[in-house]
């Protein structure tokens, strides 16, 4: 009994692992360009690869670099933080249906410590309810490339030519395009949210009137103002059973 | 520049709050639908907000910014992968800058 036991622990740590390998992959590059940004932040290689095993997520760390350039309040960062990484709260919630009773408290609290967009992605896509340790595996592979990746970006993106710099700085707002766009396709109303934030925040950046304020609190304040509105207004039906 | 590791530490923090806090605590559907349908569309909005007009400001030519703009949201919306869109969105950009920098 005991050595089945032993077998399936393995069975999915092995699965962890490869399916956190392509993520790990694909998170390499991204990383890359993300480091390239807080190099101009003024980042040390170290100080990005803590940032981005701590924080690992693009949009969050990204907030990181736009504060501490900018000087901005710590309060800043704590708010900017939660604005920016709130889908994970909704993400979190859905995992929390998902665990087995038994799953001791620590076990809870260091899943949900891995959550990511793509991580989570994986472990609602598996059937039966979370083994912690496939989180773990796939999310230890997954963070350290992540990881790796910015300190890398950091380093090299110096040695790199500017066409090169340029090119690769756009990944991130590609990977940003990637997580919003399929549900654009799927809901017209979130379609619509994404257009209407484009507008506003060309406008927003632009406008002189608007200048005084941080690019940071220029998000909070219009995430919260256009989905305060689009909750109003649309009320999403089931937001938790769409896929 | 020691207060770098304070940002990191706050964001590292709060993030972790944001991802642990719903897993221990929430053990059953949040009920009111403001709130639900808030944080649905909170991720959209956000990354829109940060992409644009960011996006055009990253690289050394306007019109690099908008075409890789285009072609990712494209290429998301027939869901491609997060790193085939990534990759595709630098493709375009270099290969623009080749011709008009």
């Amino acid at each position: 009994m005991n050595n089945i036991y032993q077998n399936s622990k393995k069975t999915i740590i092995k699965e962890g692992i490869r399916d956190g390998f392509p993520i790990a992959l694909g998170y390499f590059a991204v990383a890359f360009s993300l480091g390239i940004i807080a190099r101009k932040a003024n980042f040390t290689p170290l100080q990005g690869f803590i940032n981005s095993f701590l924080n690992h997520a693009s949009a969050g760390e990204y907030a990181v670099y736009t504060v501490a350039s900018a000087n901005s309040a710590y309060v800043v960062m704590a708010v900017m933080t939660i604005v920016v990484n709130a889908r994970y709260l909704l993400m979190s919630t859905a995992l929390s249906q998902k665990f087995d009773e038994a799953t001791s408290m620590l076990h809870r609290i260091l899943v949900g410590f891995t959550v990511t967009d793509e991580l989570f992605a994986i472990t609602i896509k598996r059937p039966g309810v979370i083994e912690p340790l496939y989180n773990y595996a796939a999310f230890l592979i997954a963070a350290f490339c992540w990881s790796l990746g910015t300190a890398c970006g950091i380093v090299a993106g110096e040695l790199m030519p500017l066409r090169l710099v340029s090119a690769l700085s756009v990944a991130l707002y590609g990977m940003f395009l990637a997580c919003i766009m399929p549900e654009a396709r799927k809901h017209r109303i979130v379609a619509v949210l994404i257009a209407v934030s484009f507008v506003l925040s060309y406008f927003a950046s632009r406008l002189t009137v608007f200048s005084g304020i941080s690019a940071g609190t220029k998000t909070i304040i219009l995430t919260v103002v256009i989905a305060s509105v689009a909750a109003i207004l649309f009320p999403h039906p089931e937001v938790e059973d769409d896929d | 520049m020691t207060n770098i590791y304070i940002y990191i530490l706050v964001a590292g923090i709060v993030s972790t709050i944001i991802r642990v806090l719903p897993v221990t605590v929430f053990r059953k559907p949040i009920k009111s639908r403001f709130v639900k349908s808030f944080l649905y569309y909170v991720p959209y909005v956000t990354l829109a907000v940060m992409t644009f007009p960011a996006i055009i400001d990253a690289t050394q030519n306007k019109i690099a910014g908008i075409l890789a703009l285009i072609c990712g949201t494209v290429a998301a919306w027939f869901n491609q992968s997060l790193f085939r869109v990534a990759i595709i969105c630098c493709v375009v950009v270099f290969a623009v800058e080749i011709i008009l920098v």
